[in-house]
């Protein structure tokens, strides 16, 4: 229990006034920097790094882990009340949240996501303080080929999450991976898809895509139905904290499932956004409302913030045990460590135990006071909505612009938003999906490089998707996964005493 | 007392004339608006990480007026943050630090820019290179790795950053010398390729130092020789029992491959010499403060430093190099 009194002593160290006035302000720029589309936090953080290198290092990295902790807060607020996902991983986040603000729940919705994060996060917390080294281990059994299976499993899981035709989807994919494809190619070194034109180099940034598809689309919609959000009737409700943390213990299993798959993500390291993916497919298979996912059940909410909180907290395990980030942020923070004279790696929990258990703290502390901060806050949040749409509209395209020429400090990624608005616009009148090319799009170039990885190293051979346990263990799982509507029609006919049977699933759309 | 006085005076006043002039030709130019550092890499990776240490100590040490803002623009293996740059023509306020994408990414791509299109500023340092095995291989020395490699072709993985960059170019020129066949795995990043061999999914790596010694001091990993003429100048020990002095050169070993990548400043075309000097004075000022000792030391640098006919004359041998290098490994693009 050695540990137990490292942790005590980080606590001290972390509620010096000082250190508590550092994790207060980070926790509010975090905020602000996940609410804004397109700075994100790695961005945020690697503009203040610098600022950080006259303070002691145990300081700079509360400050800058608070800021990743409020930004993993603030990227559902703009998710929830306008559609538009500030941070990758809150893409999930409104595939139901959005529907629940345009009900008139957006107070609910917030709340919802907010004490899901933290759930997510504390647990991860937890599984930091007292498993890190074993996990640290588990996550060195990860090549190329387990990468690769893992994202067959994201998008396995993920399949038949989209309403409507098999062949909508699909081409909605399809389309997501072709446009992954544009830019260099890690694996040979090559320009693809270019045609030659600079503005293509960078390829098509997930950010500008989804805020184009999701942001500007909405917007264009919005437009054309009456220039009014439908949420706008939202009452203001003080209380609605109290009332939505009444109905969320029903939902115990997602929350467990979600941070496993969340925890899991992070650490191997696939990431907040994949788990976020994941953790929502999963809940839709296994939940028994689960073709009513999309149309704002709390659940579907619950699933995906949970996963990326989980995520995005364990995502710091690797990087300072083993010294590789689990996420661009944690690749920041990385850079910071060296910066600030530490050497992250397995010694680093020997060497520096102050500075290791002092970020363990404020992971605990952070948490618990951001969720303080965002909560109180719900009302103000869901008031916005109420603002007239002539208003509010004009400021969320601009933000929407400073986001999208962010991202790369280009002005063609503008142009491209918009493009990717209209094409948003199209999709939802043609009853096209847009979750499937958002995740083809952000994971189709590391599952091409993984996989294509994983074909070098076994020359060919596809054999090394089942060459030891573990990787055939996913891949079966992602299998089972593709085809379950299959197989549980099949266990349907062998057992078929199991009544009362779900009613077929009907198309909601 | 008299003549003391006005000795001393006389002094004072010399001291204050020197002064004078020796500020006088770092009083010629100064920036007027915001310093745009550009990183044509992502962040978190070993130049941007230089670029927000230097940008640190700059603000910290207070040694210019303007501050440094860096950007990464790492689009296209680079091509995006040099094509800019090469746009930013007679614009003294634009700076970008390059690592050997300078060389490869135009050779690779075809992308349109050379080093020629840019002012040379200054060679800050040059990163070392080191073979690295699990340690729970046999290996102790390069040869007997080699060799292992050479009586099993096509089965032993180096694993490296990228494709066609400076670490398949490694890989490509011990093929050349030696005759051995690897299957080079490009990997995402430094740190990615480090823990992969600790998991033993590739066989060897050609990490920087920085990028692996974390795992070396676990004890993970085991450094065969540094691709280096000389060995690296760090006496202390960074392990129980070893320094990074202790590394024997490749060469040394019978292994004649030798290459370093370049971590230098550059501005765009079309600036004038006073301007250059500005940059050249206030990175000797970076590389004088103690931070940066400590930086260098941590990922144990080569600490060269060039600037003017003598860095110019490195650009071209190092082009050369890379040229012929590609050339042989059939790394260019079709034209």
């Amino acid at each position: 229990m050695q540990d137990l009194a490292y942790l005590f002593h980080g606590f001290a160290v972390v509620l010096t006034p000082f250190n508590f006035g550092l994790m207060l302000l980070g926790i509010v720029l975090g905020v602000i920097i996940g609410v804004l589309p397109g700075l994100g936090a790695a961005n945020g953080i690697a503009i203040l790094l610098p600022l950080t290198f006259t303070m002691p290092p145990t300081s700079a990295i509360i400050m800058l882990s608070c800021i990743y902790w409020g930004a993993l807060f603030g990227g559902a607020i703009a998710s929830i009340l306008f559609n538009i996902p500030g941070e990758p991983w809150s893409v999930a986040t409104t595939f139901d949240g959005y529907p629940l603000a345009q009900q008139g729940r957006a107070g609910e919705a917030l709340t919802t996501s907010f004490t899901s994060s933290f759930v997510g996060a504390f647990f991860a917390v937890v599984m930091i303080t007292f498993l890190a080294p074993i996990i640290a281990r588990f996550a060195l059994r990860f090549g190329p080929a387990e990468y690769f299976s893992v994202y067959l499993l994201t998008f396995c899981s993920f399949v038949g999450m989209g309403k409507g035709s098999p062949a909508k989807i699909l081409a909605s994919m399809m389309i997501g991976f072709a446009l992954s494809t544009v830019g260099i190619d890690i694996v040979t070194g090559q320009l693809r898809m270019t045609f030659g034109l600079v503005s293509l180099l960078k390829g098509f940034d997930f950010l500008i895509a989804v805020i184009g598809l999701f942001g500007i689309g909405e917007i264009l919609l919005s437009m054309e139905e009456g220039l009014a959000f439908s949420g706008a009737t939202a009452r203001i409700n003080p209380k609605v904290v109290l009332e939505t943390w009444k109905k969320l213990p029903r939902y115990w299993l997602t929350f467990l499932r979600s941070t496993v798959i969340g925890i899991w993500m992070g650490v191997t390291p696939g990431g907040a956004t994949p788990a976020s993916f994941m953790s929502y497919g999963a809940a839709k298979k296994f939940s028994k409302d689960g073709d009513k996912f999309g149309t704002g059940v709390v659940e579907g909410l619950v699933a995906p913030e949970t996963a990326a909180h989980a995520a995005g907290t364990s995502a710091l395990l690797p990087m300072i045990t083993l010294g590789i980030p689990g996420s661009p942020t944690a690749a920041v923070l990385l850079g910071g460590l060296l910066i600030w004279g530490l050497q992250p790696g397995p010694l680093l929990f020997q060497e520096k135990p102050d500075f290791v258990w002092g970020l363990i703290a404020s992971m605990y502390l952070g948490n618990v006071v951001g969720l303080a901060v965002v909560l109180s806050l719900v009302p103000a949040f869901a008031a916005i909505l109420r603002i007239p749409f002539a208003i509010i509209a004009p400021v969320i395209v601009v933000i929407c612009a400073i986001g999208a020429y962010t991202v790369n400090n280009s002005m063609h990624d503008i142009w491209f938003m918009l493009g990717f608005g209209v094409v948003g616009y199209v999709f939802k009148k043609l009853n096209y999906p847009m979750a499937p090319l958002v995740l083809a799009l952000v994971l189709g170039n590391a599952a091409e490089s993984s996989f294509r990885q994983a074909m070098l190293s076994s020359q060919g051979s596809l054999g090394i998707l089942f060459s030891n346990g573990l990787v055939g263990g996913i891949t079966t799982l992602a299998l089972v996964m593709l085809f379950w509507p299959l197989i549980s029609k099949g266990l349907r006919g062998v057992l078929p005493s199991r009544a009362p049977k779900t009613p077929a699933e009907q198309p909601v759309d | 007392m008299s003549s003391i006085r006005r000795r001393a005076l006389g002094v004072a006043l010399g001291v204050v004339a020197l002064a004078a002039v020796a500020s006088a030709p770092v009083a010629a130019w100064e920036p007027t608006k915001p310093i745009q550092f550009i990183v044509p890499a992502g962040t978190g990776g070993g130049a941007d990480q230089m670029a927000r240490f230097i940008q640190g100590v700059v603000s910290k040490h207070k040694l210019t007026k303007e501050p440094i803002i860096v950007v990464n623009e790492s689009g296209g293996a680079g091509a995006q943050g040099f094509l800019d740059v090469k746009g930013a023509k007679g614009d003294p306020n634009t700076i970008i630090i390059t690592l050997s994408n300078l060389f490869t990414t135009p050779l690779a791509t075809g992308a349109p820019f050379n080093w020629k299109d840019f002012t040379p500023v200054a060679m800050l340092a040059l990163d070392e290179f080191v073979l690295w095995v699990n340690s729970s291989e046999p290996y102790k020395t390069p040869t007997e790795y080699i060799n292992a490699v050479k009586a099993k072709p096509n089965t032993f993985k180096m694993g490296g950053t990228g494709s066609k960059q400076e670490d398949q170019i490694i890989t490509a020129e011990i093929e050349q010398q030696t005759g051995a066949k690897f299957i080079y795995i490009p990997l995402k990043g430094g740190g990615d390729v480090a823990v992969q061999l600790v998991g033993n999914h590739i066989n060897s790596s050609v990490n920087n130092p920085i990028e692996a010694v974390a795992q070396w001091r676990a004890g993970s990993l085991r450094p065969l020789c540094v691709f280096d003429s000389k060995r690296m100048d760090y006496p202390a020990k960074v392990t129980q029992t070893t320094s990074w002095h202790d590394i024997p050169t490749c060469k040394e070993s019978g292994l004649d491959v030798e290459y370093l990548m370049l971590r230098g400043i550059f501005m765009p075309g079309g600036v004038s010499q006073d301007q250059v000097n500005f940059y050249i004075d206030l990175l000797k000022k970076v590389r004088e403060t103690p931070e940066w000792k400590d930086f260098t030391e941590k990922a144990a640098f080569n600490q060269s430093f060039m600037t003017g006919p003598e860095f110019v004359k490195w650009l071209t041998d190092a082009e050369t190099k890379h040229k012929s290098l590609m050339e042989k490994a059939g790394f260019l693009a079709k034209k």
